[in-house]
Protein backbone atom coordinates (compact mmCIF):
# COMPACT_ATOMS: atom_id res chain seq x y z
CA UNK A 1 0.00 0.00 0.00
CA UNK A 2 1.37 3.60 -0.80
CA UNK A 3 3.40 5.09 1.77
CA UNK A 4 3.17 8.97 2.36
CA UNK A 5 5.93 11.85 4.07
CA UNK A 6 4.70 14.63 5.97
CA UNK A 7 6.57 16.62 7.90
CA UNK A 8 9.11 14.28 8.19
CA UNK A 9 6.61 11.42 9.28
CA UNK A 10 6.08 8.42 7.37
CA UNK A 11 2.81 6.44 7.01
CA UNK A 12 0.79 4.40 5.19
CA UNK A 13 -2.73 4.93 2.93
CA UNK A 14 -5.42 2.48 1.73
CA UNK A 15 -5.96 2.74 -1.80
CA UNK A 16 -8.79 5.14 -1.06
CA UNK A 17 -6.36 7.06 0.79
CA UNK A 18 -7.58 6.03 4.16
CA UNK A 19 -5.08 6.32 6.80
CA UNK A 20 -4.11 2.32 7.87
CA UNK A 21 -3.17 3.22 11.09
CA UNK A 22 -5.13 5.08 13.40
CA UNK A 23 -2.15 5.46 15.69
CA UNK A 24 0.15 7.66 13.10
CA UNK A 25 -2.64 10.56 13.15
CA UNK A 26 -1.71 13.78 13.40
CA UNK A 27 -2.48 17.04 13.18
CA UNK A 28 0.21 17.56 10.15
CA UNK A 29 -1.63 14.30 8.83
CA UNK A 30 -5.09 15.41 9.31
CA UNK A 31 -3.64 18.60 6.90
CA UNK A 32 -2.60 16.51 4.44
CA UNK A 33 -5.41 14.27 4.26
CA UNK A 34 -7.79 17.36 4.15
CA UNK A 35 -5.06 18.83 0.84
CA UNK A 36 -6.19 15.59 -0.27
CA UNK A 37 -9.60 16.13 -0.31
CA UNK A 38 -9.87 19.85 -1.47
CA UNK A 39 -10.93 20.63 1.67
CA UNK A 40 -9.26 23.65 3.66
CA UNK A 41 -10.01 22.84 7.15
CA UNK A 42 -11.34 25.71 9.74
CA UNK A 43 -12.44 25.76 12.99
CA UNK A 44 -15.66 24.21 12.08
CA UNK A 45 -14.30 21.42 10.24
CA UNK A 46 -11.95 20.70 13.30
CA UNK A 47 -14.82 20.41 15.48
CA UNK A 48 -16.81 18.01 13.78
CA UNK A 49 -13.05 15.81 12.77
CA UNK A 50 -12.37 15.89 16.95
CA UNK A 51 -15.92 14.55 17.46
CA UNK A 52 -15.33 12.05 15.04
CA UNK A 53 -12.16 10.42 16.79
CA UNK A 54 -13.86 10.89 20.00
CA UNK A 55 -17.12 8.91 18.72
CA UNK A 56 -14.17 6.14 17.41
CA UNK A 57 -12.51 5.87 20.75
CA UNK A 58 -15.81 5.45 22.58
CA UNK A 59 -17.72 2.86 20.27
CA UNK A 60 -14.44 1.68 18.12
CA UNK A 61 -16.51 2.86 14.58
CA UNK A 62 -17.18 5.57 12.49
CA UNK A 63 -20.62 6.45 12.86
CA UNK A 64 -23.26 6.52 9.86
CA UNK A 65 -24.33 9.88 8.88
CA UNK A 66 -28.01 9.64 10.15
CA UNK A 67 -25.65 9.09 13.37
CA UNK A 68 -23.34 11.33 13.01
CA UNK A 69 -25.96 14.08 12.58
CA UNK A 70 -27.64 12.94 15.41
CA UNK A 71 -25.20 12.75 17.71
CA UNK A 72 -23.72 16.11 16.81
CA UNK A 73 -26.45 17.93 17.29
CA UNK A 74 -26.73 16.88 21.05
CA UNK A 75 -23.63 17.78 21.86
CA UNK A 76 -23.29 20.65 19.36
CA UNK A 77 -26.70 21.84 18.95
CA UNK A 78 -29.52 21.53 15.88
CA UNK A 79 -27.68 24.40 14.13
CA UNK A 80 -24.61 22.00 13.70
CA UNK A 81 -26.09 18.75 13.50
CA UNK A 82 -27.82 18.74 10.51
CA UNK A 83 -27.10 17.54 7.07
CA UNK A 84 -26.79 21.25 5.20
CA UNK A 85 -24.47 22.23 7.49
CA UNK A 86 -21.64 18.89 7.55
CA UNK A 87 -22.32 18.65 3.56
CA UNK A 88 -21.36 22.55 3.24
CA UNK A 89 -18.12 21.37 5.40
CA UNK A 90 -17.35 17.90 3.27
CA UNK A 91 -19.20 18.57 0.63
CA UNK A 92 -18.33 15.24 -1.06
CA UNK A 93 -20.09 13.46 2.15
CA UNK A 94 -19.35 14.18 6.04
CA UNK A 95 -18.91 10.90 7.32
CA UNK A 96 -16.68 9.75 4.37
CA UNK A 97 -14.61 12.95 4.03
CA UNK A 98 -14.83 14.28 7.52
CA UNK A 99 -13.63 9.96 8.71
CA UNK A 100 -10.95 10.12 6.58
CA UNK A 101 -9.44 13.33 7.38
CA UNK A 102 -9.82 12.05 10.85
CA UNK A 103 -7.62 8.86 10.16
CA UNK A 104 -10.70 6.87 10.94
CA UNK A 105 -11.65 3.91 8.90
CA UNK A 106 -14.26 4.03 5.74
CA UNK A 107 -17.77 3.90 7.99
CA UNK A 108 -19.48 0.56 7.98
CA UNK A 109 -22.21 0.76 5.21
CA UNK A 110 -20.84 3.75 3.66
CA UNK A 111 -22.80 4.74 0.36
CA UNK B 1 -38.27 27.36 15.25
CA UNK B 2 -36.27 26.86 12.08
CA UNK B 3 -35.50 23.37 12.74
CA UNK B 4 -34.31 21.48 9.84
CA UNK B 5 -36.63 17.90 10.41
CA UNK B 6 -35.40 15.48 7.52
CA UNK B 7 -38.78 14.72 6.33
CA UNK B 8 -40.07 10.92 6.95
CA UNK B 9 -40.41 9.69 3.30
CA UNK B 10 -44.13 7.96 3.27
CA UNK B 11 -44.53 4.09 2.46
CA UNK B 12 -42.30 1.04 2.35
CA UNK B 13 -42.96 -1.98 4.54
CA UNK B 14 -41.47 -1.99 8.00
CA UNK B 15 -40.99 -5.64 9.12
CA UNK B 16 -40.15 -7.16 11.88
CA UNK B 17 -35.82 -8.20 11.94
CA UNK B 18 -34.24 -10.22 14.33
CA UNK B 19 -30.48 -11.07 14.19
CA UNK B 20 -30.08 -13.92 16.40
CA UNK B 21 -26.52 -14.18 17.85
CA UNK B 22 -25.17 -17.74 18.98
CA UNK B 23 -21.47 -17.51 18.88
CA UNK B 24 -18.33 -16.27 20.99
CA UNK B 25 -17.26 -13.03 20.08
CA UNK B 26 -13.97 -14.72 19.04
CA UNK B 27 -12.71 -17.65 17.06
CA UNK B 28 -14.85 -16.52 14.41
CA UNK B 29 -16.06 -13.93 12.26
CA UNK B 30 -19.32 -14.50 13.40
CA UNK B 31 -20.40 -11.97 15.97
CA UNK B 32 -18.41 -9.02 14.22
CA UNK B 33 -19.88 -9.62 10.92
CA UNK B 34 -23.75 -9.81 12.67
CA UNK B 35 -23.14 -6.47 14.16
CA UNK B 36 -22.02 -4.46 11.29
CA UNK B 37 -25.52 -6.46 9.32
CA UNK B 38 -27.23 -4.90 12.26
CA UNK B 39 -25.71 -1.12 11.74
CA UNK B 40 -26.28 -1.01 8.07
CA UNK B 41 -29.79 -2.27 8.63
CA UNK B 42 -30.32 0.56 10.69
CA UNK B 43 -30.11 2.47 7.58
CA UNK B 44 -33.50 0.54 6.52
CA UNK B 45 -35.83 1.97 9.01
CA UNK B 46 -37.05 -1.84 10.10
CA UNK B 47 -37.63 -3.07 13.19
CA UNK B 48 -34.76 -4.18 14.28
CA UNK B 49 -33.70 -6.38 17.32
CA UNK B 50 -31.18 -8.52 18.30
CA UNK B 51 -31.44 -11.58 20.23
CA UNK B 52 -28.18 -13.33 22.37
CA UNK B 53 -28.23 -17.34 23.21
CA UNK B 54 -25.72 -20.13 23.77
CA UNK B 55 -22.24 -18.69 23.35
CA UNK B 56 -23.27 -14.94 22.00
CA UNK B 57 -24.02 -14.29 25.42
CA UNK B 58 -20.35 -13.30 25.91
CA UNK B 59 -20.68 -10.92 22.97
CA UNK B 60 -22.04 -8.50 25.45
CA UNK B 61 -19.57 -9.77 28.67
CA UNK B 62 -18.06 -6.45 29.99
CA UNK B 63 -14.09 -6.10 30.15
CA UNK B 64 -13.12 -8.12 27.07
CA UNK B 65 -9.28 -8.05 26.81
CA UNK B 66 -8.61 -9.15 23.00
CA UNK B 67 -4.85 -7.91 23.07
CA UNK B 68 -3.07 -11.23 23.18
CA UNK B 69 -5.50 -12.63 20.77
CA UNK B 70 -4.18 -9.74 17.98
CA UNK B 71 -7.61 -9.03 17.50
CA UNK B 72 -9.74 -5.36 17.80
CA UNK B 73 -12.02 -5.53 20.87
CA UNK B 74 -15.30 -4.73 19.17
CA UNK B 75 -17.23 -4.55 22.21
CA UNK B 76 -17.84 -1.46 22.74
CA UNK B 77 -19.87 -0.95 19.50
CA UNK B 78 -22.54 -2.90 20.98
CA UNK B 79 -22.70 0.47 23.04
CA UNK B 80 -23.30 2.40 19.99
CA UNK B 81 -26.59 0.66 18.77
CA UNK B 82 -28.70 2.58 20.68
CA UNK B 83 -27.37 5.63 18.64
CA UNK B 84 -28.42 3.57 15.64
CA UNK B 85 -32.15 3.03 17.26
CA UNK B 86 -31.75 -0.54 18.31
CA UNK B 87 -32.60 -0.31 21.19
CA UNK B 88 -34.25 -4.16 21.89
CA UNK B 89 -31.45 -6.67 22.62
CA UNK B 90 -32.92 -9.73 24.35
CA UNK B 91 -30.39 -12.61 26.13
CA UNK B 92 -31.65 -15.94 27.24
CA UNK B 93 -31.85 -16.07 30.48
CA UNK B 94 -31.20 -20.07 30.78
CA UNK B 95 -27.69 -19.07 28.37
CA UNK B 96 -26.82 -16.62 30.97
CA UNK B 97 -26.93 -18.52 33.70
CA UNK B 98 -24.99 -21.86 32.04
CA UNK B 99 -22.25 -19.58 31.72
CA UNK B 100 -22.26 -17.90 35.11
CA UNK B 101 -23.35 -14.66 33.70
CA UNK B 102 -25.67 -12.19 35.50
CA UNK B 103 -27.18 -8.52 33.33
CA UNK B 104 -24.55 -6.80 35.83
CA UNK B 105 -21.62 -8.61 33.62
CA UNK B 106 -22.73 -7.22 30.49
CA UNK B 107 -22.00 -4.15 28.89
CA UNK B 108 -25.44 -2.97 27.74
CA UNK B 109 -28.92 -2.69 28.60
CA UNK B 110 -30.78 -5.88 27.83
CA UNK B 111 -34.34 -7.81 28.17
CA UNK B 112 -34.07 -10.68 29.68
CA UNK B 113 -36.30 -13.50 28.62
CA UNK B 114 -36.92 -17.16 29.79
CA UNK B 115 -36.17 -19.90 26.46
CA UNK B 116 -39.81 -19.67 26.53
CA UNK B 117 -40.19 -16.06 26.18
CA UNK B 118 -37.31 -16.06 23.76
CA UNK B 119 -39.28 -18.64 21.37
CA UNK B 120 -42.37 -16.59 21.71
CA UNK B 121 -40.70 -13.52 20.34
CA UNK B 122 -38.91 -15.04 17.51
CA UNK B 123 -42.78 -16.14 16.44
CA UNK B 124 -43.53 -12.86 16.76
CA UNK B 125 -41.07 -11.85 13.46
CA UNK B 126 -41.35 -11.63 10.33
CA UNK B 127 -37.20 -12.15 8.99
CA UNK B 128 -34.81 -13.96 11.45
CA UNK B 129 -31.67 -13.81 10.31
CA UNK B 130 -28.60 -16.24 12.66
CA UNK B 131 -25.35 -15.44 13.22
Amino acid sequence: MPMVEVAGKEFEVDEEGYLVNLADWDENIAGYLAQEEKVELTENHWEVVNFLREYYGEYQIAPAIRVLTKAIAKKLGADKGNNKYLYELFPYGPAKQACKIAGLPKPTGCI
Amino acid sequence: MNDEMDMEEEGGVVKQFMFVNRKAPYGTIYALEGLEVVLISAAFEQDVSMAFIDDGVYELKKGQDTKSLGQKNFSPTYRALEGYDIEKLYVERESMEARGLTEEDLLVDVVVLDRAEMAAKMDEQDVLISF
